[in-house]
């Protein structure tokens, strides 16, 4: 290397140096742009649902700036997002939430895919004072750290199946039922089990069967062996996608007859068109549903944004895009009323927020989650070959009425 | 009891096959593969596709080797050919950086999403209902037990079952009587791949395929081939259904989530009990 490209090179890191601290100076809000920062799952073991979120606050942000964006101290501005890709990798997530406050500068976050991430960035904003909305993080632990700036659209995880074994309580006659669970170790799942432990305690119902599934599992036929053996009233099992898929095919395999199965996962692991007639009569947990009667300004109905949604990109919303885009209206929603964009500012009027979105009523609690918003619960229904999901619960949205108990296997066709 | 054996069983005749080809190309070649786990998924999405495409999956046990046997071919050509007589480090290494290689690229074609093939086997009943074996896993040991058979004829009588034997004995000695090691490395690491294919074909109609699912069957197949030893059919497919039946019953009584811990420990006082034997026999020989 001689003298002149050693000059060259410092002469070049000068420039780059400069240009990265220049970035930060013109950041939060950019013009007629308010910026807003997401790290999110493009590549590795989430990427679906991370393109599902990335679609999701998309549309959203497109919808607002075509009807007139936020308007902040009699100013019209424009929602932009900043995205980096996380690599489904929480140290890389953590990483990409640094680089987005202090080299891009940006001053109000959004939300990663799933609860690992967003656990793995709320420490970073946190540190930074940085608002953030998310809508795919679940875990309950999220919400008991005492957080300030964090602030979560969705139910928080341990509500997820809660209901079920209320349900199927309801169904006993009123009486203590048997459970049989098994749930992968993971933040979220263990969240859904803590849920179910709440709700046996609550009414009095005994689990007889505990199992905690290993990451890399995809057999379960151990655990059905022991839920054929001992017969219990409902079996609960959350595994993400691989979990439900599993499940559905073994216990129509091993032809494992339970009057109740509940799930999570079951619209991400798309159970009605993959395991078709196999999989009906499963009762799934879910954030929303295109049918229920929400409304906002924005997207009209569930409907209208399943139309919309399917009209952008080509597939139906699931409720991981329908929660990212409501996170967008929060976010509006917010500056428009601190009418200022201040940090703290934005954060009060974030923690005051109280409003209907198409994906539902949002409401705050202490610890950032969204309390004003009860989970749902579908059945998957075959009409021939064709199954879909049925919302069966809280009954004030029901389309179906609950099926129960299951036909045993020997019955059905 | 007998369901958790059944199922065990045939589970580890699957393991058996996998392990099997580790087995081969570790002993000829001197490499861990440590992509093994991801020839496997790819072998599975190569059924996958079928299914999509309107084919049963079940031609995958056909298809999918053809198919693999050229994908381990052409790795060998590419990569492997450049590390196989170095150092065992370099090897895993190598092997790893497929992995990840092979792990992004089903990822981007296949996407991340958790897919099964449906076969429409049902299930057959034994004693009045209380144990189910779903003919997809029956169909997937005989199909496993079937090819293993073909390959250890193919193995003892054609040429180049011996030429891979010979080099296997002693690389040195082969290339001096002849034998093309060049060839034989590049056929039996493509024997590998194709094995893999049956193998995720196979997964594909009894369990479920995921880009980054690989591992745990490099894992497993590590385990049986370091139990087994090298180059020894018969003790690499018992131990395959010995894994299988230990998985299954620790399992059923301690809990699922002891399965995997009860493996390592297992693991872990084979290889004690095996060193403790040996050093014996070292006395022995002073």
């Amino acid at each position: 290397m001689n003298k002149f490209t050693k000059l060259f090179i410092t002469f070049i890191s000068a420039i780059t140096l400069m240009l990265s601290s220049m970035s930060s100076s013109f950041a939060k809000v950019d013009g007629e742009y308010i910026v807003l920062g997401a790290a999110i799952s493009l590549t590795g073991k989430y990427s679906s649902n991370g393109v599902h979120t990335q679609n999701g606050y998309n549309l959203a942000v497109e919808r607002i700036n075509k009807m007139g964006g936020v308007e902040v101290q009699g100013k019209k501005y424009k929602f932009e997002i900043i995205y980096y890709d996380d690599e489904s990798n929480p140290k890389r997530a953590a990483q990409l939430a640094e680089r987005l406050i202090n080299q891009d500068g940006v001053k109000y976050m959004l939300g990663p895919y799933s609860s690992g991430l967003t656990k793995a960035i709320a420490p970073v904003t946190e540190k930074y004072k940085i608002p953030m909305v998310e809508a795919n993080g679940a875990s309950r632990s999220l919400f008991t750290k005492g957080y300030k700036y964090l602030f979560a659209v969705l139910s928080p995880a341990n509500q997820y199946l809660e209901v079920a074994i209320d349900l199927a309580v309801e169904k006993n006659g009123g009486k203590p039922v048997r459970i049989a669970q098994a749930f992968e170790q993971d933040a979220f799942s263990q969240d859904v089990r803590l849920g179910i432990l709440d709700a046996a305690k609550r009414t009095g119902s005994e689990i007889i069967i505990d199992d905690k599934l290993p990451k890399e599992l995809n057999d379960m036929a151990a655990t059905l062996a022991k839920v054929k053996a001992t017969k219990p009233d409902v079996l609960v099992v959350s595994g993400h996608t691989k979990g439900a898929l599993t499940a559905i095919r073994q216990i129509a395999e091993m032809k494992v007859d339970v009057p109740m199965l509940a799930m999570t996962h079951c619209d991400a692991a798309k159970l009605s068109k993959q395991h078709g007639k196999k999989s009906e009569y499963a009762l799934c947990a879910s954030q929303w549903h295109k049918n229920l009667s929400y409304k906002d300004s924005f997207f009209g109905t569930g409907k209208k944004y399943d139309k919309d949604f399917k009209k952008e990109f080509g597939y139906a919303p699931p409720y991981q895009s329908a929660e990212s885009s409501a996170a967008l209206l929060v976010f509006k929603d917010a500056f428009e009323r601190a009418n200022s964009f201040d940090g703290d500012k934005v954060r009060d009027a974030l923690k005051t927020t109280e409003m209907q979105t198409f994906y539902g009523n949002i409401k705050f609690g202490p610890g950032g989650q969204n309390t004003a918003k009860p989970m749902i619960l579908f059945q998957v229904r075959c009409k021939g070959d064709t199954c879909e999901n049925k919302v069966v619960a809280p009954t004030k949205w029901a389309s179906d009425k609950f099926y129960h108990p299951i036909p045993k296997w020997s019955e059905r066709s | 009891m007998v369901q958790a054996s059944l199922d065990g069983i045939l589970l580890g005749i699957l393991f058996a096959l996998i392990a099997y080809g580790m087995a081969l190309q570790w002993g000829v070649m001197n490499i861990i593969n440590i992509a093994q786990g991801d020839l496997v998924i790819l072998g599975g999405y190569i059924a996958y596709t079928m299914y999509l495409a309107g084919i049963h999956p079940a031609w995958g046990v056909i298809v999918s080797p053809i198919i693999m046997f050229f994908v381990g071919w052409a790795l060998y050509k590419l990569v492997i050919n450049k590390v196989v007589d170095r150092d065992l480090f370099i090897s895993i290494l190598a092997t790893f950086g497929i992995a990840i290689i092979f792990q992004q690229l089903m990822n981007f074609i296949f996407g991340a999403d958790v897919v099964v093939a449906q076969s429409e086997y049902g299930t057959t009943m034994l004693f009045d209902n209380s144990v189910t074996l779903p003919n997809s896993k029956i169909f997937s040991a005989v199909v496993s037990i079937l090819y293993a058979i073909a390959l250890v004829i193919y193995m003892k009588k054609s040429r180049l079952g011996r030429a891979i034997r010979a080099t296997a004995q002693n690389a040195r000695a082969a290339k001096i009587l002849g034998v093309d090691t060049e060839k034989v490395y590049a056929a039996t690491f493509g024997i590998n791949a194709a094995l893999c294919g049956i193998a995720g074909a196979l997964i594909a109609i009894t369990l479920t395929l995921h880009p980054y699912v690989g591992l745990p069957y490099t894992v497993r197949s590590f385990m049986i081939v370091i139990v087994a030893g090298l180059g020894n059919l018969p003790a690499v497919a018992i131990s395959g259904m010995g894994l299988g039946l230990f998985e299954e019953f620790a399992d059923y009584i301690l809990g699922t989530e002891f399965r995997i811990g009860a493996v390592f420990m297992l693991l872990v006082f084979i290889l004690v009990y095996r060193r403790f034997k040996l050093s014996k026999k070292r006395e022995y020989l002073k």
